[in-house]
Order: structure tokens, then sequence, then C-alpha cells
């Protein structure tokens, strides 16, 4: 099994100048290791879609990598994405599930079928190639080359639960930072400085 | 419709096909300028747009009411609260303007739009047309989302000109 702080770790070795598009428990780990933070964007404030948001940046801008960072228990409220991204099969995403088979913000509870296999999931949706992986050398020795691969590419980690993790980057002040971090993302990928304050937040 | 959206430099229709909608895209999949983005539900609709919006794209959505409802809190999270300057094509289904409608998708709508303080145009024909450029401009002008009902009597007359 592995944690997330190590799979952010290795994710992070191999991220080159990809976007990410993160949600829940893994959001807190990678804004640890992320040197990026002007390319991360945490979805905290539309549970679940995560996976939506990054195909829409993976078509926007077809020459750069995204990495989407999803869980389980999210995947789960948007699995009509995993059909909707195979559709599009945009090449630059990079899908990645934390598969801790509970909802972790919430006490652990266990997700309605902890059993699910991702992978197989998405191959069978038509992902250009899926893997699994439950130890972190498997993962770091393989990482380099999946995210060289054409995707999308759907990568399951099953990772240790960690119920109520503190600083769980889920509260009201991270969906305030959400329109900034979008409009700073905007800026970094467009060069124009042009999306306008709206909204509650901003 | 598809030349106001051409003229608006649509990039990408996010949809799910719905009655009302329909030919609009069946004529857009064949339109080069724009790639239709067919999701497998609503919600996914408006988090799509979003993330097309953040890489400098000029999409727009293309629901039915029954799935704004199911959509409801990408809405919320996703265009109202981030400010995201979004037209949304709506089928509205089972609206009537000769006399009530007994589909609750229809009567819900205009109260559904009016609680999220989503401005919102109603297109019924083609003399309505001139409605689509306010809708960008309006969204553009606040950074919110706004609405383009589209009428059932639209899409029957869209088929009756086409015959």
């Amino acid at each position: 099994m592995i944690t997330y702080a190590d799979a952010c770790r290795v994710l992070n070795d191999s991220r080159g100048e990809a976007v990410s598009v993160t949600t829940m428990t893994q959001t807190k780990y990678w804004n640890r290791v992320s040197e990026q933070p002007d390319l991360d964007v945490g979805i905290a404030n539309a549970m679940s879609k995560a996976s939506s948001v990054a195909l829409g940046v993976a078509l926007g801008d077809p020459d750069r990598p995204v990495l989407c960072l999803d869980s389980d228990g999210s995947l789960l409220m948007n699995f009509g994405s995993l059909a909707t991204i195979a559709g599009m099969a945009p090449k630059n995403l990079y899908h990645v599930v934390f598969n801790n088979g509970i909802y972790s913000i919430t006490g652990g509870q266990p997700v309605p079928a902890p059993g699910v296999e991702y992978a197989k999931v998405a191959e069978a949706c038509g992902y250009a190639s899926a893997h699994r992986f439950d130890d972190i050398e498997s993962l770091d020795s393989a990482l380099p080359e999946i995210l060289s691969s054409p995707g999308p590419v759907l990568i399951e980690i099953i990772v240790k639960g960690e119920p109520q993790a503190e600083g769980v980057d889920q509260t009201w002040e991270s969906n305030a930072q959400l329109p900034k971090q979008l409009r700073a993302l905007r800026k970094r990928l467009t060069g124009n400085d042009d999306w306008g304050p709206g909204g509650p937040y901003i | 419709m598809v030349a106001q959206l051409v003229q608006q430099g649509v990039s990408h229709y996010v949809t799910l096909p719905d009655s009302e909608t329909a030919h609009m895209y069946d004529a857009l999949m064949a339109e080069p300028s724009i790639t239709v983005v067919p999701v497998a539900r609503e919600g996914e609709a408006i988090p799509v747009a979003a993330g097309l919006f953040i890489a400098g794209q000029n999409p727009i959505i293309s629901i039915q009411n029954a799935g704004l409802y199911e959509a409801g809190d990408a809405l919320r999270g996703l265009a109202l609260g981030i400010g995201l300057p979004l037209v949304m094509f709506i089928g509205y289904r089972g609206h009537n303007r000769k006399g009530d409608t007994p589909d609750s998708a229809a009567t819900f709508l205009e109260p559904y739009l009016h609680m999220w303080r989503v401005d919102y145009f109603v297109v019924e024909s083609n003399d309505d047309l001139d409605r689509v450029p306010l809708a960008f401009e309006r969204a553009a002008k606040t950074n919110q989302p706004v609405a383009v009902a589209i009428g059932t009597e639209y899409a029957k007359a869209d088929e009756a000109g086409a015959e």
C-alpha cells in the first residue's frame, strides 16, 4: 500500500510542465511538494468534478500535459466522466485515481463498492491505457514512461486511507481561493490577464 | 443560430443533446470552426466548459432544463462561484407560451434561474435570435453565467423551415 505523501512525491518528480487539477485529501500533499503553484488548481468547491475540469483544460490546451489527481469517492460521483473522457480521447490527459476505499473527510465510511478496479473500468470505457499500482517502487519506476505515452491514461494508486486527515483542503477558505487560482492559471496558460472579478469570492 | 455562434467566436459546444436543441447539435457537427464535446451527464458540462475557458477557449454549453437541475452544484461552484462568463443554452422542455404546461421541468425553469440569480433570455423563433448576442454581452460584462432558454416552438419552427 502506498502513502499519499509518497505518491505525490513521485508524481511531482515526473510532472514536467503539466497542469495539475486536484481534489480531496491528495490536494494537501500535492501542495506540499509542488514547485509550480501557478499550474495547480484544487477543485474543492464542486465535489467530484476534477476529472471534468481537467478534460476541459486538456482539450483547450492540447500541447500541454494535464495531470488530474482524482479520488475513488469523487470519481464514483462523476463516473460518467470516464466515458466522456474516453470519447474525446485527449492525448495529453493523465487521470490519477487515489483509491483508499473510504470517504476520508467524513470519518472513513466505506465507499459503496470498495472493490471497484478503476483501471479496468477506464480500459473498458476506451482509455488509451490504464495501470494499477499498490507499491511505491513500481509506481516510481513506471511513471516516466506512462507520462510520456499518449492519453487518456488512468493511473490507479492504492493508498493508505487517512480518515479525517488534518488540514484537508475542503473548507470555505479553499473555496474562496479557487477563483484566484483559476485566474492565475488562465493567465499562465494564455498570457492574458483578462478575466475580471465576478461571483461571491472575487 | 449557428451563424450567431460562429459570429460570437464560440470554440466548443459542450452538450448532452435534448429534443429542443437537437437541431443545433446536428448543424454544429457540420460546422468546422466549433468542436462538439458530448458529455455523459449534464453535471459535467459546466466543469468541462470552465476548464476550456481557463485554457483560453470560448465554450458554451447546451443541456435541457431537467439536466440543469442535475447540474445545480456545478452551476453553484464552478460558474456562479468563480465568476465564469458562460452562455448556457437550456432546452425549455414543456414550455408552452399558449397555455399551462403539465411538465414540471418547464414550470420550475424560470423560478430556478431566478433563485440562482442567473439572467436569461427566451428564444422561441428566429425572430428572437437578436437575444443571443445580448446573452454573450451580458455574460462577458458581468463575468457570470447567462442562460438562453430554447423553447419547443423554436425547434418545431426550424423543422418546418427545413422542410
